[in-house]
């Protein structure tokens, strides 16, 4: 079982993300969870989402404590909040950032998934999607495949960009 | 057809494909989805049901009531405080044998306020005379709603059916869901009593006590008869749809010496703690109970059982707990864990089976 934890801040799309990649690991004949955190969230607060994948039905309710893959959607929850909480030894970490990031030794993914999306003017009430961008990325790293991806942006949303997103991300992806 | 849902959604799927005549709804944190997404099926047109958005939850009993007395079928939704404020409302269903169908999005009731997982709402309405059922994936969320209509309008039942599932732990995750085409599974609703205006008759009149405990022995008449009919349900529906369901849900039950019984997402993350009690030589199995009323006839004979209540009888106890002690002669170890969303996970579950101690009560979290 694949544990992922997704950092964001309420209104960047986490929580859909994380539905997407349950859909497309249950396209692919796996079984998923995808849960939110739900708290006190407004727009702009952190926010925290999980994602389970399985080869069997999964039976576990309770919040990811031990993430085998780390999200962070927004570098700036950073600074409140500890992302590498809990993370297995061997975990990795995937980041929206132009840059490398230094995660303490993790293996560290990033991808700068805002300028994917500015540059096709992804953007919605001011906010670029960055969700679409970010299923590539996963992708890239084999949590499931590209082809599964782009049937679950096509069964989420009618844009055609959010496919190109990805199709970029997926191309972009560093480590 | 295969897709994703929330346990929110798959209810509300599930009313879609069984066409209730009337839904009636107001709208309570954390079942809001489930009103909201049945609006959207009536307002496309892709459910032909009266929406009848009222001013509180004990108006949506009472239209929901007023609609099943005519004879169609009726369903709303609720949460915690929306429950308790239509108590008045499920005993009058029950008494006028209306098979009513509601989810309830298991919710603790404040203050202190709070929106997360707790079952003492729906178990503090087991008296009213309501089947209740207690869910433990999306998928099941979305077989026990359709299932519920039918057995609710079993000419031996014609009681209404609660089916719960937790507040958030289930309510907001997205899992994979098979829908199904019912078919004729849920045949048309035949009331009866129902109101007929060619054939007038008197609803509702002063019953005296000569009178009175006939209707409450028939009424317990039915709820005996409902375990028939509930596992003859869920027998034709795992025929038809292959997905097989029981009063509960055992897991390396058999050969166990201790029994952990749970309800809702607790009772599917107790299956995990078995495993890894197991691995450690401790001869664990786990029965969730699904069906809380009518209570199943449980085999714990010679078994030591560790109960886990989401929900607590104050000055009493686990209500769970006590429903298996005060019909069942076995050692039991009650814990009280979960309320009001308190995180448990299968690691402490396994750690409340290894330091069991019969008789006794836990509070997981407050006790050393």
């Amino acid at each position: 079982m694949y544990e992922i934890r997704l950092h964001s801040r309420g209104g960047q799309g986490g929580v859909t993300a994380a539905k997407m990649l349950a859909l497309a690991a249950i396209r692919e004949g796996k079984f998923a969870t995808a849960c939110p955190f739900y708290g006190a969230e407004r727009r702009g607060a952190p926010v925290v989402s999980y994602i389970r994948i399985d080869d069997a039905p999964i039976k576990v309710y309770s919040q990811i404590r031990q993430p085998d893959l780390v999200i962070v959607l927004d570098m700036s929850v950073m600074e409140t909040v500890d992302v590498l909480q809990g993370i297995r030894e061997d975990g990795r970490v995937l980041i929206n950032s132009p840059h490398p990031v230094d995660m303490q030794g993790h293996p560290t993914y990033h991808v700068d998934l805002t300028g994917i999306a500015l540059s096709l003017n992804l953007v919605i009430a001011g906010s670029p999607i960055l969700n679409t961008p970010l299923m590539g990325a996963l992708a890239k790293m084999g949590y499931v495949t590209f082809d599964s991806v782009k049937g679950a942006i096509e069964e989420t949303f009618s844009d055609d960009r959010n496919v190109e997103a990805a199709q970029l991300a997926y191309e972009e992806l560093e480590r | 057809m295969l897709t994703i849902a929330t346990g929110n959604k798959a209810v509300a799927d599930a009313v879609k494909d069984a066409v209730p005549a009337v839904v009636a709804a107001y709208p309570i944190t954390p079942q809001t989805e489930i009103v909201e997404q049945i609006a959207n099926y009536v307002a496309s047109g892709q459910l032909a049901s009266k929406y009848i958005p009222v001013e509180s939850e004990h108006s949506a009993m009472a239209a929901c009531i007023g609609a099943s007395a005519t004879g169609v079928r009726a369903f709303t939704a609720t949460s915690s405080h929306g429950l308790v404020y239509m108590c008045e409302m499920l005993h009058w269903a029950v008494g006028a044998r209306l098979p009513i169908v509601m989810a309830n999005a298991n919710r603790a009731l404040g203050p202190g306020w709070n929106i997360w997982a707790e079952h003492t709402d729906s178990l503090s309405m087991r008296d009213t005379g309501w089947l209740q059922v207690y869910v433990g994936s999306v998928q099941e969320a979305y077989d026990a709603t359709l299932m519920a209509f039918r057995i609710a309008e079993h000419a031996d039942v014609l009681l209404p059916v609660m089916v719960n599932l937790d507040g958030f732990a289930l309510t907001h995750i997205t899992q994979s869901l098979e829908t199904v085409d019912p078919g004729d599974f849920i045949p048309p609703m035949k009331l009866p009593h129902a109101i007929d205006t060619g054939r007038p008759a008197g609803y509702g009149t002063l019953t005296a006590p000569g009178d009175y405990y006939r209707f409450r022995w028939d009424i317990e008449r039915s709820m005996r008869n409902a375990a028939s009919v509930i596992e003859a349900t869920q027998d034709e529906f795992g025929k038809r749809f292959g997905r097989t369901y029981g009063m509960t849900e055992e897991y390396r039950c058999a050969d166990a010496e201790v029994v952990v019984v749970a309800m809702g997402t607790l009772g599917k993350e107790v299956e995990i703690a078995v495993d890894i009690l197991r691995g450690q030589g401790v001869k664990a199995g786990s029965m969730r109970l699904r069906w809380f009323r009518p209570f199943p006839d449980l085999d714990l004979a010679g078994k030591e059982v560790v109960v886990i209540d989401r929900d607590y009888s104050f000055g009493f106890g686990g209500i769970v707990a006590h429903a298996i002690a005060s019909k069942y002669d076995v050692p039991i170890f009650s814990v009280i864990a979960g309320l009001g969303g308190q995180e448990v996970t299968y690691d402490d579950i396994a750690g409340f089976v290894r330091d069991r101690r019969p008789g006794d009560e836990y509070w997981f979290g407050v006790d050393a």
